[in-house]
């Protein structure tokens, strides 16, 4: 059995860092706007959606233009990101405006009936539209990279059998990592990140700085719903087939993410995704293994939210939860 | 000439009338203290010049009305507010504290400079630079809230309750500050429990009872009235 597991673990530990990377970046736009508004955002799964839409459209307008052969596929795929980044980061301002500022003062139960709704009505637009111009709402994107690369592994030790990585994979990784240390260096380096922090911790005090609060809240939306938009562009290319309803599971793990970090913690939410994305990769490839046939890869999803129970009653504030005394 | 002047200014939370219209002079280069007992709305007359709660009447401000303008623009038109209770941002270091200070100032040498110029009068916030506020004492969160509200380099400072749960030392101190500050030409609007202590330092007073001025005079003369006396220096 152990040896069994071990031989996979190259191929699992790859899949599942793509996959944490995933809902790591999503996780950012969760505790971004958790910090800030102490709001959850149900609608941000939403809007990764609408970025992995906004992918395919973008990619058959390049088709039909005849770019797509034109140029080189790194570029199609940095450009459509930059796209997607600024449609879902518009997108997420004006969601802000319309469902969440009207209700600021409203509580905070309301304000998560008004996402909830957002969701949906995202949810039935981008289908709406997805079915008038393709006749289906469950659509297949076109692949930048088909490239795969074997990993000889099992000619370093017999431990391992051989692993293989896409090409795709490998841009997942780079994008996120270059998203997250941009987005740290935001936060911790700079005025309107400083901004963002003190908004975060003092609203009220903060507009005694001459700091423009519903500014700060625009951009942190911005922000959060691009790197959203961003995720679904990755999730579209990796996995390929892509439907209206992608948010809601993606979406609830993000969130598992972030809380698994300490929701409203940034590092946190990316260190969460990592480690749910590995956990789930796992468990979807071994619990079969572990539990002799009787539960199957189709109970990962089930593992992964027995993770944000098992936080939320064991550890609420999350591993890197914010639990410093303060004093009055 | 007045530089800031409330106009019958009444304030509400919700519907509940927390100022019933109150006017207040504080003329440049003054220290003016506001004292009354607890939830006469000393506070409430700060927020209310802050644009931090809803207010009926007119409040005038370096010859400009500011009545109804939102929270940030008032700031940034010269009024820094160190607020009750401190309120620094406690996950922010006091570097960080001391630079959202001075968020409306593009000039980065400018903001360097104002920081070094804190030290001199907060010698305490140069060894405790890059520690979070939140952890640090009482006093030392004063002096940077103190510090904070002054790198903005504002024509006026408002005061609210720096004196609030400090040692009998420490409140000689912030007050020997406060009045170091004026002497430089800074205007202070105080608001004080410490009525005696308040009094003394500043020029004139006002005395604030359930939302209502009930005295205003020199602030000698108001440390030798009867009703001041008893009611507020007992």
């Amino acid at each position: 059995m152990f040896s069994s597991i071990l031989q996979t673990l190259p191929q699992v530990l790859i899949d599942g860092l793509a996959l944490g990377a995933i809902y790591a970046v999503v996780a950012l736009g969760y505790t971004m706007v958790y910090g800030i508004l102490e709001l959850i955002n149900f609608a941000h799964g939403e809007i990764f959606m609408t970025g992995a839409f906004v992918e395919t459209a973008v990619l058959f307008i390049f088709q039909g233009a005849g770019w797509l052969t034109d140029m080189p596929a790194w570029l199609s795929y940095v450009l459509i990101i930059l796209i997607a980044m600024l449609v879902t980061g518009a997108l997420g301002v004006g969601i802000e405006r319309v469902a969440y500022r009207p209700l600021r003062k409203a509580p905070k139960l309301i304000l998560l009936i008004s996402a909830f709704g957002v969701s949906f009505v995202l949810q039935d637009v981008i289908r709406f539209i997805a079915e008038l111009k393709t006749g289906n709402y469950i659509i297949s994107t076109p692949q930048l990279f088909d490239q795969r690369y074997q990993l000889p592994l099992s000619s370093i030790s017999s431990w391992f059998t051989d692993a293989s990585v896409k090409a795709n994979t490998l841009f997942i990784f780079a994008i996120a990592i270059v998203l997250m240390i941009g987005l740290d260096i935001f936060v911790n380096r700079t005025k309107w990140g400083g901004a963002m922090r003190a908004v975060a911790q003092d609203r009220e005090t903060a507009s005694l700085m001459s700091i423009n609060v519903n500014k700060v809240i625009v951009l942190t939306f911005f922000i959060g719903s691009a790197l959203g938009g961003s995720t679904g562009v990755l999730f579209a290319q990796q996995y390929g087939t892509i439907d209206p309803y992608i948010g809601f599971i993606l979406g609830l793990k993000a969130f598992t993410a972030a809380v698994l970090g300490g929701i409203g913690n940034i590092r946190g939410a990316m260190f969460g995704g990592i480690v749910l994305g590995v956990l789930e990769m796992f468990a979807s490839s071994n619990l079969g293994i572990l539990t002799g046939g009787n539960f199957g890869a189709e109970y990962k999803d089930v593992f992964a939210f027995m993770i944000l129970i098992i936080v939320l009653i064991f550890k609420p504030e999350g591993i890197f939860g914010k639990a410093i005394k303060e004093k009055v | 000439m007045s530089l800031v002047e409330l106009n019958n200014v009444q304030a509400f939370y919700g519907g509940i009338e927390a100022l019933k219209g109150i006017n207040l002079e504080v003329k440049a280069g003054e220290i003016v203290t506001l004292i009354g007992s607890n939830g006469a709305g000393k506070s409430t007359t700060l927020k209310s010049i802050c644009g931090q709660v809803q207010t009926k009447g007119e409040i005038w401000f370096d010859g400009q009305k500011i009545t109804s303008l939102e929270p940030h623009v008032i700031a940034q038109s010269g009024i820094a507010h160190v607020p009750e209770g401190r309120r620094i941002f406690p996950r922010l270091t006091v570097k960080e504290n001391l630079e959202m200070g001075a968020f409306s100032v593009k000039s980065k040498k400018l903001i360097k400079e104002r920081i070094e110029k804190s030290f001199v009068y907060f010698p305490r916030l140069k060894e405790r630079y890059h520690q979070t506020g939140g952890t640090m004492s009482g006093g030392e969160q004063q002096m940077l809230a103190i510090a904070r509200g002054l790198m903005m380099n504002p024509k006026i400072l408002l005061l609210d309750e720096p004196s609030m749960g400090l040692a009998p030392v420490l409140v000689d101190q912030i007050f020997e500050i406060i009045q170091e500050l004026n002497s430089t030409g800074m205007t202070i609007l105080l608001v004080e429990q410490n009525a005696y202590q308040a009094l003394q330092i500043a020029h004139r007073g006002y005395v604030i009872q359930t939302g209502e001025i009930i005295l205003q005079d020199d602030a000698k003369v108001l440390l030798t009235n009867n009703q001041v006396r008893e009611a507020y220096l007992a």
